[in-house]
């Protein structure tokens, strides 16, 4: 198991919360939080080792030309795949804009 | 034929996670989760043993109505660590049902539903598991002076270890055909009783020594329900109009004890056996 922190630049926090998935077999759960303003914090604890890069090259392709809103999230991963992991982010990013 | 528009309407309960099936249960509008995800009580001792934890520990406690009346619910997530109950989601558990027992010494008649989708103890947590599965079943025990516990088994995870004997206690216990009942989990018992007893992967011949159907059909449980959210709710509404059953299954262990005795433990145990034995034989 490996715990890993990101750090992003981002525009105003949402108003909600989220959580979406589960810490089953290949998949993960997402607590999306409002966090500091022009901040994105993403702390990630996986049962992968070794998959720094992959994480770093995920968020960065998803945030790349966007300002995401200023969260807060945790990552309890439990083997999911990049494609995966990019699904439940949207689910999250769709959730905290319904309240 | 497939009947495609029943397919499109059929809303599987099993499919739901357990936040959604106790969502799935309540009256709509009246969920309201106790110590939810961001609060972050989790497991202390999985993360010190390489496992990932999840932020609810796999439990989810909520209170609510149910056509009305009050309802506290707990649902295991099957998904996360097979369901096992280790220190934090096993608290959750006995403390839910402890307050519920609290309601109704002040007058607020709260019921239990235990959505149990559980391999049982987590290893990992070992005796402070164990111990807080001492305390659900205590617990159950107190709150049905009051008012009933529900339990229900839907699958696909079932229901094993020390949270059988949570749902032998239960007032009443309603299963699906997907269910599976037991002390002992197929894997353990093929371990323990040789591959030629009990092979764990003929999933035929465990569903039908402990799935839900035979379940039923022995008499171990009180209500046998299709995958169908509607219907499960209906059921479970039902019972909990019921009230108090006359006499708890748990209390009847001396007419369980009397037929098991008369039990011919030589050859190979048939499902029909079973049903006859607790039953009584039927033409």
């Amino acid at each position: 198991m490996e715990t890993l922190s990101f750090e992003f630049p981002a525009g105003q926090p949402p108003r909600g919360r989220a959580l979406v998935g589960c810490v089953g077999s290949g998949d993960l759960e997402v607590l999306i939080e409002p966090g500091l303003a022009g901040r994105l914090t993403i702390n990630v604890q996986t049962s992968v080792n070794g998959s720094e890069q992959r994480w770093q090259h995920l968020f960065a392709r998803m945030f790349d030309g966007t300002t995401p809103p200023a969260m807060s999230i945790d990552i309890h991963d439990f083997g999911a795949t990049p494609g995966v992991v990019r699904l439940r982010l949207e689910q999250g990013f769709e959730e905290i804009g319904h309240d | 034929m497939t009947d495609s528009a029943a397919l499109l309407n059929k809303h599987s309960f099993v499919e739901l996670g357990a936040r959604q099936r106790a969502k799935a249960l309540l009256d709509a509008g009246s969920f309201r989760e106790l110590l939810d995800p961001f609060q972050r009580v989790m497991s202390p001792w999985l993360e010190r043993q390489g496992v990932v934890p999840q932020a609810d520990d796999g439990v989810v406690i909520a209170k609510g109505s149910l056509d009305g009346l009050p309802v506290v619910i707990a649902a295991i997530e099957g998904a996360f660590q097979g369901g096992s109950l280790g220190e934090v989601g096993g608290a959750k558990i006995a403390g839910a049902l402890e307050l519920a027992a609290e309601d109704n010494r002040k007058g607020i008649a709260t019921r239990a539903i235990l959505l149990l989708e559980t391999g049982g103890v987590r290893l990992q947590e070992a005796n402070l598991g164990l111990a807080a599965i001492a305390d659900i079943h205590a617990a159950i025990v107190d709150l049905q002076q009051y008012q009933p516990v529900v339990g229900v088994v839907a699958g696909s995870v079932g229901c094993f270890g020390g949270m059988s004997i949570a749902a032998g206690l239960c007032s009443y216990l309603l299963v699906t055909q997907e269910a599976r009942l037991g002390l002992n989990g197929p894997q353990v018992i093929e371990q323990e009783a040789g591959i030629e007893e009990y092979d764990s992967r003929d999933r035929p011949f465990i569903w039908s020594l402990t799935g839900g159907e035979q379940r039923f059909a022995s008499g171990l449980v009180d209500r046998y329900v299709a995958d169908d959210v509607a219907q499960i709710r209906d059921q479970v509404g039902e019972l909990l109009q019921q009230g108090l059953p006359p006499q708890p299954r748990s209390q009847r262990a001396e007419w369980f004890l009397q037929r098991l005795a008369g039990l011919e433990t030589g050859p190979q145990i048939e499902p029909s056996m079973v049903r006859d034995l607790y039953q009584g034989e039927r033409s």
